[in-house]
């Protein structure tokens, strides 16, 4: 066990955990932060992803000590009340079904988002193809995100 | 009045509501938990001071908002919203004054809280609108008595009762509690479809807000004080089973709190059709942080030993019989190798109409082709998990589960505790498809609870959730046509097995369509377990009927769709035999839909069509789809569907289920499989399980809803099942080489 200082969603958070710990595991069991979800541990599934210094990172492969002076967002921190406009676009397109991969996803297209604010169809599904949806909301998804990227949200 | 963030509010009334019962008058006291700096305006209700329980699926508060419980569990199907709509709309009450709650189990409230089969809407749809309508005549009786008016003079809109004559008009809220004093109404008028304001229009997903910003809804997001993390170890493989384990190696890892062995079912225990479970003797490791368990279960040494043959007792619906569990290690060049021998031998027929074995002897051409595919893993996105506390006192769950009546009789027995002292919360599923309504997993948390005496949370890894079984079967089908000079189709021959069941519905079309046919089954015997998966036996049956069609048709020289509607009016104006399970004119109907949204018969450059039509669970679906070559590579540009379900609901939604399905069934096709190399799963992470993602999906989705007014039927599944034969179909005009074996991307071939 060591101890680790976690600048997370804007706070810094100290938890004592062994170093091999994934962060998926440090903000579901120990901070109360369960909206980032398991869904396969080996970052192929997507449904792990949060922000690490802002690009999109499979947290269920990326340990506590790996982390250091990185600052870590989840889909708890990525806005104050849910209206980033990924959330709002989200809402908009009604894009759920089951919804538990979607937190994944929308901090996938958050992401892209910010370092690309308009691309294409091709760049969307490049980025988006890490996260799988059983539920096949794939459509909806690029919608959204094709919607969060114009100016109606803005 | 109280301003109040929503989504805070619903969680602590649900904790408070419980299992109240009947016309009881609720408490409200959570205004505490209210942190208004958080409230903005799009969440805010005016929250009421008291509510008033009209009956178990209804609440009005006094100022007029409105809490509708969803009876049935939630796994993406969109029953939370659908559900309460059809209450809404009979209670007659704007949609935005609504807020919306799972419903507690209890079935003496709630009746059949099942979801699965595609039924919810369908079985729901009457006793819902009864219960919207009951509530709103016990108001305007109430209204009638304070206003001194004849009840029948009473109008309601929107949560308004007016009387006309005098110029008298009050809000819900203000008669609501005069209401629960009124009795409960013997009979009720529903609306005609024509008058609906709220059915038939789109609703957001009334989970939607809590999905996108990450709140707890799920199993694996449940939290109680001093729970405890366990996870379960099963044989590596089918035909294995707990010999011994080294429990010391890993007692003293870090967090570890206990290591033991469980037995889910007794071997004497009668089963029911939900208790399916191949690995009912676990090694399970209880521990106090997710990855300290994962440590501990990847060093733990087990080892296994071979079963022998055994028998139980299953109790299908009430018809009880005994299921035989052969030995040995089985693997998946064996089982293609089984079926292709069973199926060139007599089957067991089902169905007979005319005389076929003449009809083929004289048909000028005969056609005949056979098609397999291979086991599917659900794969829900969340992985199987519950929650269980387990007393001397009772036992309370909670987590995903399709079917909690079912499983509450399997807890009862293994546990030994009367039924009401069992208490199960249906959590939001992430995904299920079928999967869930086995929850052996809710079994396993219950008895690790009570070994442990903790409150405990099942986890199973993704490994252990693809390898544990309950897999849509491998199935294969042969089918024969025979056609006479004129190119008609006088005899049909469909035989189908699999490992372990058949898929054959013997009364769905092309019978009723030919006068000469026959259905033949077999089976073969497994001790691989499988389970319902997303539209059973049709996710198989509608895509390989729906090729051999097209081959016929194109054998024949027809236009597909010609075809089938040639077909269908057969079967409509002069049916063959008996038992014909649809109705031709509906199923050409979904045909004659799709057809003119697809454009079909227009061709474009590089463009390759394929059409399929099917019906199961009382719903008809078309699809076509345009396949383009990329860079080598298939690629669904367009998917067009049409659908027939009776009323839709909720049509966006409605629309977003059928999308979801014919990506499924598109990756399904494409991709799915999973095989066995001596009895293990070869695949067991998505790392070589491939699903379909995004860059693979259609480029464009159009949904078209037969418009009527039959009462509505399943959504769920129907979409599924065609994708198969339309995508097969378009691939091989864009291949030139028909794809009868699943997975599309490594078309098996057939030895010898």
């Amino acid at each position: 066990m060591a101890l680790f200082d976690l600048k997370i969603n804007g706070k810094t958070s100290q938890v004592d955990v062994d170093p091999s710990t994934p962060i998926l595991w440090v903000l579901r069991d120990h901070l109360n932060l369960v909206g980032t979800k398991y869904g396969c541990g080996i970052a192929q599934c997507g449904a792990c992803t949060v922000h690490l210094d802002g690009t999109a990172t499979r947290s269920c492969m990326l340990t506590v000590s790996m982390v250091g002076n990185s600052e870590i967002t989840t889909i708890e921190g990525l806005s104050e009340n849910g209206d980033h406009p990924v959330q709002k676009a989200w809402l908009e397109v009604d894009v759920p079904q089951c919804g538990y991969c979607q937190a994944g996803q929308i901090m996938t297209a958050s992401a892209l988002l910010e370092k690309n604010p308009n691309p294409t169809d091709e760049e969307i599904e490049m980025a988006m193809n890490g996260n799988i949806c059983r539920c096949g909301t794939y459509l909806r998804i690029k919608k959204a995100v094709k919607l969060a990227a114009s100016e109606k949200l803005a | 009045m109280d301003q109040m963030n929503n989504s805070i509010g619903r969680r602590a009334f649900l904790r408070n509501t419980g299992l109240a019962g009947g016309g009881l008058i609720l408490g409200f006291s959570w205004l505490n938990s209210c942190r208004p700096k958080q409230v903005t305006a799009e969440q805010v209700f005016q929250m009421p001071k008291e509510w008033f329980e009209i009956n178990s699926y209804l609440k009005i508060g006094d100022n007029g908002v409105v809490t509708i419980l969803c009876p049935n569990p939630e796994f993406g199907q969109g029953v939370m919203t659908s559900m309460p709509m059809i209450v809404a709309e009979e209670l007659d009450v704007d949609w935005n004054n609504v807020m919306v709650e799972q419903a507690p189990f209890n079935a003496e409230l709630y009746g059949n809280q099942f979801t699965g089969g595609s039924q919810g809407i369908r079985r729901r749809w009457e006793g819902l609108r009864t219960v919207g309508a009951s509530a709103k005549q016990m108001l305007k009786e109430a209204a009638a008595k304070q206003w001194n008016v004849p009840v029948i003079e009473i109008t309601t809109a929107d949560g308004v009762l007016t009387h006309a004559g005098s110029g008298q008009t009050m809000g819900y809220g203000e008669i609501a509690a005069a209401a629960t004093q009124i009795p409960v109404p013997e009979e009720v008028t529903l609306k005609s479809p024509r008058d609906f304001k709220i059915i038939s229009t789109s609703r957001k997903n009334v989970e939607g807000k809590k999905i996108v910003t990450g709140k707890p809804l799920f199993g694996v997001d449940y939290q109680h004080e001093g729970t405890l993390v366990a996870m379960a170890t099963h044989p590596p493989a089918f035909g294995l089973k707990l010999k011994s384990f080294d429990a010391n190696q890993v007692k003293t890892m870090p967090g570890i709190v206990d290591v033991f062995s469980i037995k889910t079912l007794e071997d004497d225990y009668e089963r029911n059709y939900f208790d399916t479970n191949a690995f009912t003797e676990l090694v399970v490791i209880v521990g106090k942080s997710t990855w300290e368990v994962m440590n501990a279960k990847k060093t733990l040494s087990v080892e296994w030993e071979p079963i022998d043959e055994y028998k139980f007792t299953l109790d299908r619906f009430g018809t009880k019989m005994e299921a035989i569990v052969p030995s040995g290690l089985e693997t998946t060049d064996n089982h293609y190798a089984q079926m292709e021998e069973l199926a060139s031998k007599p089957g067991k027929v089902v169905r007979k109409d005319g005389n076929p074995e003449e009809a083929f002897k004289n048909a000028v051409k005969v056609i005949e082709r056979s098609y397999t595919c291979p086991f599917l893993a659900h794969n829900c996105m969340e992985p199987m998990n519950f929650f269980a506390h387990v007393t001397d006192d009772g036992a309370k769950l909670a987590g995903p589960l399709q079917a909690p009546a079912i499983i509450e009789g399997t807890l009862a027995a293994r546990l030994g505790l009367p039924i009401e002292k069992i208490e199960i919360e249906m959590t939001r599923m992430g995904g299920g498809f079928g999967r869930r309504a086995y929850a052996h997993y809710a079994v396993e948390a219950a008895l690790i609870s009570k070994q442990v005496k903790s409150p405990v949370k099942l986890m199973y890894t993704r490994e252990d959730d693809m390898t544990f079984g309950i897999y849509r079967p491998s199935y294969h089908a042969t089918y024969r046509a025979g056609l006479d000079e004129n190119n008609n189709l006088v005899a049909f021959h469909v035989k189908a097995g699999g490992v372990p069941e058949t898929p054959l519905f013997a009364d769905r079309f092309p019978a009723g369509a030919v006068e000469n046919y026959m259905a033949e089954q077999w089976e073969i015997n497994s001790n691989i377990t499988i389970g319902a998966f997303r539209a059973p036996r049709s996710n198989f049956m509608a895509g390989v009927e729906q090729s051999f069609l097209d081959e016929v048709a194109e054998v024949a020289g027809k236009d597909p769709v010609d075809f089938r509607l040639e077909l269908l009016g057969r079967a409509k104006t002069n049916p063959v035999g008996e038992n014909n399970d649809y109705e031709a004119d509906r199923l050409a109907g979904v045909l004659e839909l799709v057809k003119e949204k697809s454009n079909w018969g227009e061709e474009k450059q590089g463009v390759h069509r394929g059409v399929a039509a099917y019906f199961c669970h009382n719903t008809y679906a078309a699809h076509v789809v345009d396949v383009a070559m990329e860079n080598g590579n298939p690629r669904v540009q367009n998917a067009y569907c049409a659908l027939d379900c009776g009323i839709v609901v909720n049509p966006d939604a409605a629309s977003n289920m059928a999308e979801g399905g014919i990506v499924d069934g598109i990756g399904n096709a494409m991709y799915g499989t999973l095989s066995f190399k001596d009895g293990a799963p070869q695949q067991q992470n998505f790392d070589r399980y491939r699903m379909i993602r995004n860059s693979e999906a259609p480029k464009n989705i159009e949904v078209h809803f037969v418009q009527n007014e039959i009462d509505p039927t399943g959504l769920g599944e129907p979409p599924f099942p065609p994708v198969f034969g339309a995508l097969a179909n378009a691939l091989y005009k864009a291949t030139g080489t028909r794809k009868n074996h699943q997975p599309f991307i490594s078309d098996r071939v057939l030895k010898g």
